[in-house]
């Protein structure tokens, strides 16, 4: 883990702190007043890696979210959820990895589980585009979630991606289209539909399964209109300005539940998710177990009534009302 | 009512920069193509509602024109003129985008890209709504999503047909983060309850139709039409040649590639779209 973290500036310190443990670790010996030592500088670190997790850059938020050892959408298939049924056909042109699908149980709940993968190694990266998805892998999705829709099964979409896969074959397969129909289609399902941000949410490639009762993200992922070198690329005309882009597109969990788009942040483990895959785990599988029981107690008109009003409450803009010249802040 | 004085100009992403013609700013009598590069006499192509009688290039057109345009004369009637756009991140790049909007309000006449209300098209009422490719490339902010919004509700409670006119080279709009970005899912959602009414969407898409706009309202016609040659897509150009580190083939991205491949429904040239239009409406009975 100490290779992978080194490559991140601000976890130097981190590093460092580490690296002294094991070494006053490795000479200890048994020695109780270096055991004692050994123990003021574990307490010290930790209250390091808080101090700096708490006051991550948005553009830092963007590298812990990258994170490659961070957990991904297999590794919460395993972890959250026990009998996983892998199901890959979109009916339409092929199978795409950069999104997986399929039914699992959590605990003893049927669920339809949707979620883009980056993979964990480099043949698996290569394998799934690094998350970003082409136009069968909506359409499968969509395919699985009616299917699920269909059994009353309720639906976890885990969104991690760069963004939608931008290249001549996705344009061809109407890209475009299968976000729109997505959006479309999951905002009138009758099932419960429950989004978590685990990762980086890239813009309409992470709307394309982004509709749903609850929008959730973890305490380090971002989601975003644009990525932040995208952005820096046209308003700044380089991508040098990425890490002011990241500061003004004010897209971490601090910023996105006052906008109305996030309902819950999922608090990480001390120092992110990368560092205890199976406590984030176990943080998901609570806010889902208590999401689904008040989602699946509810009237399925209610359910969708307050979907659309939940969507329909985004944005901010000014109402003007011609006749008292007042102005007053509409929206969320 | 507002008036605009923009002129007949190109969209950027269809100009080299040395033609590029001073969008807004009012222009003489000639102006040179930027489909042919011939010199035009102005009046004429205004004529032929601003398609290049050389070559049939379709050039911009302002939603206010596109409106008189479409629209039978004197019926259109606008609404949600009450919404306006605000700077809700706080949000500055070079410039601060509330200096941005002021500038751009100043400049094209319009309070935010987009234009909406109902009207006439050859006596069939319609709700009708234009984003205006001057204004922050088309861009859909709050106030696009919320008028759009509100026209397809009413589009829903009144059982009109609705036309969506798209000229959106910006897609979602950046400046307003991700607020901007669930206005593609407010607008969507709002399509599918239109469309649970067996409301009939026409969507217009001209040059250009891109990003978030492509990928929400502006691909979920019931019938899809387009004008030619027109730059329509998700990704950037630039962006895939970028990510590809390829060149693109000829004539990707443009309506006539997406007939190709079966995204959208016709090709319409802008002096039959209006015809066009009220045929279909008939069609389906509406």
């Amino acid at each position: 883990m100490s290779i992978a973290d080194s490559r991140l500036q601000f976890e130097r310190p981190i590093a460092d702190f580490d690296e002294r443990i094991a070494r006053l670790e490795a000479g200890a010996e048994g020695s109780p007043e270096a055991r004692e030592q050994v123990r003021a500088l574990r307490r010290q670190r930790n209250e390091l890696v808080r101090q700096v997790y708490e006051n991550l850059e948005p553009w830092e938020t963007v590298q812990v979210a990258r994170h490659p050892e961070r957990p991904k959408t297999s590794d919460y298939i395993d972890l959250v959820f026990d009998d996983f049924v892998e199901l890959h056909g979109d009916r339409f042109f092929g199978d795409d990895r950069a999104i997986r699908t399929g039914f699992a149980k959590l605990d003893e709940q049927r669920v339809m589980v949707v979620g883009h993968e980056k993979g964990n190694d480099y043949k698996q990266r290569i394998a799934c585009n690094y998350g970003s998805a082409h136009p069968e892998g909506y359409r499968k999705a969509m395919a699985k979630m009616r299917l699920a829709a269909k059994y009353g099964v309720p639906i976890i979409c885990l969104i991690d991606t760069p963004g939608a896969f931008p290249g001549i074959g996705a344009e061809e397969r109407g890209q475009a289209t299968v976000i729109a129909e997505n959006m479309f289609e999951m905002s009138r399902l009758a099932t419960p539909i429950v989004c978590i941000v685990i990762g980086e949410g890239g813009s309409g490639g992470a709307l394309g399964i982004g509709v749903g009762d609850r929008v959730a993200m973890l305490e380090h992922s971002y989601y975003s209109v644009i990525s932040p070198e995208g952005c820096a690329g046209i308003l700044w005309k380089s991508g040098a300005y990425a890490e002011q882009a990241a500061k003004a597109l004010r897209f971490t969990s601090k910023d996105l539940p006052d906008f109305g788009v996030v309902d819950d942040v999922i608090a990480e483990p001390l120092g992110g998710a990368h560092r205890d895959h199976h406590q984030m785990a176990a943080s998901m599988h609570q806010y889902l177990v208590r999401a689904f029981r008040t989602l699946l107690r509810q009237p399925i008109d209610e359910l969708l009534e307050a979907r659309y009003e939940k969507f329909r409450q985004m944005g901010k803009y000014l109402e003007r009302l011609e006749e008292e010249e007042t102005a007053t802040t509409a929206g969320q | 009512m507002e008036t605009t004085n923009e002129s007949a100009s190109a969209t950027s992403s269809e100009t080299t920069p040395k033609f590029r013609p001073k969008r807004g700013v009012p222009e003489g009598l000639w102006r040179r193509c930027p489909g042919c590069r011939q010199t035009i006499f102005r009046k004429e192509a205004e004529r032929q509602l601003g398609v290049c009688p050389e070559c049939d290039y379709h050039w911009y057109v302002s939603a206010r024109d596109r409106i008189s345009q479409l629209l039978d004369e004197g019926t259109f009637e606008e609404r949600f003129t009450e919404l306006r756009p605000i700077d809700p991140l706080g949000f500055a790049d070079r410039k601060a985008y509330a200096e941005r909007l002021k500038e751009e309000q100043a400049r094209t006449g319009l309070i935010d890209a987009a234009i909406t209300g109902t009207g006439m098209i050859r006596a069939r009422r319609v709700a009708f709504g234009v984003t205006d490719s001057a204004f922050i490339m088309g861009s859909m902010g709050s106030v696009v999503g919320e008028k759009l919004a509100r026209l397809i509700e009413l589009a829903t409670e009144q059982q009109l047909p609705l036309i969506i006119v798209s000229g959106s080279g910006g897609g979602a709009r950046m400046h307003e983060g991700i607020l901007s970005l669930m206005q593609m899912a407010k607008v969507s959602a709002a399509l599918a309850r239109y469309h649970e009414a067996k409301g009939l969407f026409i969507s217009v898409l001209t040059n250009p139709t891109m990003g978030g706009v492509a990928a929400s309202f502006a691909s979920l016609g019931d019938i899809i039409l387009a004008e030619p040659k027109a730059l329509i897509g998700f990704a950037g150009p630039r962006v895939i040649k970028a990510a590809m580190r390829i060149e693109l083939p000829k004539g990707f991205q443009t309506s006539e590639f997406l007939l190709e491949h079966g995204f959208i429904d016709r090709v319409v040239r802008r002096r039959d779209l209006k015809s066009e239009i009220a045929r279909l409406i008939d069609y389906c009975g509406m």
